[in-house]
């Protein structure tokens, strides 16, 4: 196989592949601070990737640069959602936190397909065809775009957790609660805050993968599975972790595309969900799980 | 009858009119009304299956699909393939199922993960199968498997041919015998040592129990109860496709009853079933007429949210102490 071709796959795969490690970041955030696995992840992409095509088709305004007002509508949801349902069952056995999300998710891909129906749509820009050349690697313009707004998303959310005041407080949650308690952080508040960032990424994560794929509602339950796999693969609860396992699984389900059948692909991916969960199940660049 | 022993007399006269009831719904229920019975009864007992591993012995599965095909794809590829009856391939669907689990199991309790991280290894593989089957052309990949049909009226339940009410039955008796086998299982020495393990694991292993082969034991016997459940399937619908059978969807579908009436109770997964199906199936009836794809999932999700935030404990638990059967819950629950 020629090794200019190899190397453009890979390039590519990189590139979309930054998209899922943000979205996989807003699952980690989730997880790593209020230890739920938000069931309804892929629902709440399809939502992002939904209203990025709806403000498209009323003001005409791109899908990158509509990640701001999407990410804040999906950060109202994410909120209202941990402040309204998941709040109440902090507590509850693991088994009973799943059923509340798969509910959510339930729900929202119902709405969905209400008001959109079964269909495919997509964007249509004119800058779909432009590419880009350095030397023998030809890169479509908007998987370019696509990974370096990825990386923006995800440079912003990691300044807001390391420097934001706020930030801080939600990693005292993550490392102690009871700690955080005790020094009068409202935890319930931050917890409803965390979901509600975790749920921007996700949503900026769809609005930027339109520029890729087709949405239809159908799409929420693989990118559920493929949040999954990155974020385990990367370390539950590790941000860095998830946007490198992202460009990793990228990587391998491109070049598995190339070199078995494009329907296979995922099986190289579950095939490196399996060996981390085995070989180092803390994932990649995570610490060891509680 | 010594299962019996302990049951008070009210829930002793209610299980008996249940029985007699379900024994005699042929006689009065109509075509419709029998299949919804035999759909009610099928989930009923896939719960059960699912409760052995997670009510009893607390390992969380959300890829219990996989046995359900496992179970499916074997008997009909041996039924398609080379004539061989059901009652045959339920065995070897039986067998692959517990393989299929223990080998997960093993990975999974070996390599010390638990909770979250176990339940998505459960869907992981489930995925994983779900897309091997797609590319395995011997049992039609993703354009299906389809079972022959020959003469719906002859009756041979071994072939597990025959009429509707014919699958009733076949249905009804494994739900009952399952119900059976959950109570001898928890009145048993490995019922109680699931219980143990479930409870506290490092407490369960201090006192000398053995949880890596217990836990074993319960993944190899859940799973293979549910491939019995696969091959009911595969003879009833007589069509199998790997996106439905083995679809996340599935396994999550199986598993609503049995969280929903009470998990690790024995009329749980029963009575979530009998809330469940007809809830469904009456929001498809009432929903036909709106014309709005979707609709039906909506108030479903939103019906179940109700259910988790008022009854997280279940709702069976709360309809045994309104029936004054709280004895036989808590025997149920906690032996």
């Amino acid at each position: 196989m020629p090794l200019d071709a190899v190397v453009n796959i890979l390039v590519s795969g990189l590139l979309t592949g930054l998209v899922f490690g943000l979205s996989a970041l807003g699952l980690s955030a989730i997880f790593g601070v209020t230890r739920i696995v938000n069931f309804a992840h892929g629902e709440m992409m399809v939502l992002g990737m939904y209203l990025a095509l709806v403000i498209f088709k009323w003001t005409g305004i791109a899908p990158l640069v509509a990640v701001p007002i999407v990410g804040a509508v999906l950060f109202c949801v994410g909120y209202a959602l941990q402040a309204s349902l998941v709040n109440r069952i902090l507590t509850a056995p693991e088994h009973m936190q799943f059923l509340l999300l798969a509910a959510v998710a339930i729900i929202l891909i119902a709405l969905l397909f209400i008001v959109f129906g079964p269909n495919a749509q997509n964007v249509a820009l004119e800058s779909a065809y432009d590419s880009f050349e350095i030397g023998f690697l030809i890169v479509d313009a908007h998987r370019v775009y696509a990974g370096v707004g990825a990386l923006i998303v995800s440079g912003l959310l990691f300044a807001f957790f390391r420097f934001h005041p706020l930030g801080k407080a939600i990693r005292a949650c993550a490392d102690n609660l009871r700690g955080a308690e005790i020094v009068g952080l409202d935890v319930r508040h931050l917890f409803a805050l965390t979901f509600g960032i975790g749920a921007a990424c996700i949503g900026a994560a769809g609005c930027i993968i339109l520029m890729l794929v087709d949405v239809h509602p159908h799409l929420a339950p693989s990118y559920t599975l493929l949040a999954f796999i990155v974020v385990i693969v990367g370390g539950m609860g590790s941000l860095s972790g998830a946007l490198v396992a992202g460009a990793l699984i990228g990587m391998s389900e491109a070049l598995a595309g190339l070199l078995l059948q494009p329907s296979l692909k995922s099986v190289f991916s579950f095939a490196l969900l399996i060996l981390v969960l085995l070989l180092r199940p803390q994932g990649l660049l995570g610490v060891k799980a509680r | 009858m010594s299962l019996l022993r302990g049951v008070p007399r009210r829930g002793l006269i209610l299980l008996a009119l249940f029985v007699a009831a379900m024994a005699l719904a042929p006689l009065y229920a109509g075509a419709y009304l029998l299949s919804v019975l035999t759909l009610i009864l099928y989930f009923a007992y896939l719960g059960q299956a699912w409760n052995i591993m997670m009510g009893f012995a607390g390992q969380l599965s959300l890829g219990h699909a996989l046995y359900v095909g496992l179970g499916a794809y074997s008997s009909a590829a041996l039924f398609v393939h080379f004539g061989l009856p059901p009652a045959v391939g339920l065995f070897v669907g039986a067998l692959l199922a517990a393989v299929a689990g223990t080998a997960i199991g093993f990975l999974g309790f070996r390599f010390g993960i638990q909770g979250v991280y176990f339940a998505l290894l459960t869907i992981a593989f489930a995925e994983f199968v779900r897309i091997l089957f797609e590319h395995f052309a011997w049992v039609g990949g993703t354009a299906g498997l389809f079972l022959p049909v020959s003469n719906r009226s002859d009756i041979d339940v071994l072939a597990l041919r025959g009429t509707p009410e014919m699958f009733y039955y076949v249905i009804l008796v494994m739900t009952l015998a399952a119900l059976a086998l959950s109570r001898a299982l928890l009145r048993s020495r490995l019922g109680y040592y699931w219980l143990a393990i479930r409870e506290d694991q490092e407490a369960a292993e201090s006192l000398g129990i053995d949880v890596f082969r217990y836990k074993m034991i319960a993944v190899a016997l859940s799973a293979a109860l549910t491939a019995l459940a696969g091959v009911f399937y595969a003879f009833f619908y007589n069509n199998l496709f790997p996106h439905q059978i083995f679809a996340m969807d599935s396994s999550i579908e199986l598993l609503l009853g049995a969280i929903i009436g009470g998990v690790g109770t024995l009329f749980g997964p029963i009575v979530g079933a009998f809330i469940l199906t007809p809830l469904s199936e009456g929001l498809s009836e009432v929903t036909e007429g709106l014309k709005i794809d979707g609709i039906k999932q909506l108030v479903y999700g939103i019906c179940v949210v109700v259910i988790v935030l008022f009854r997280p404990e279940g709702v069976w638990p709360w309809i045994a102490r309104r029936l004054g059967l709280d004895g036989e819950a808590r025997r149920g629950d906690e032996p």
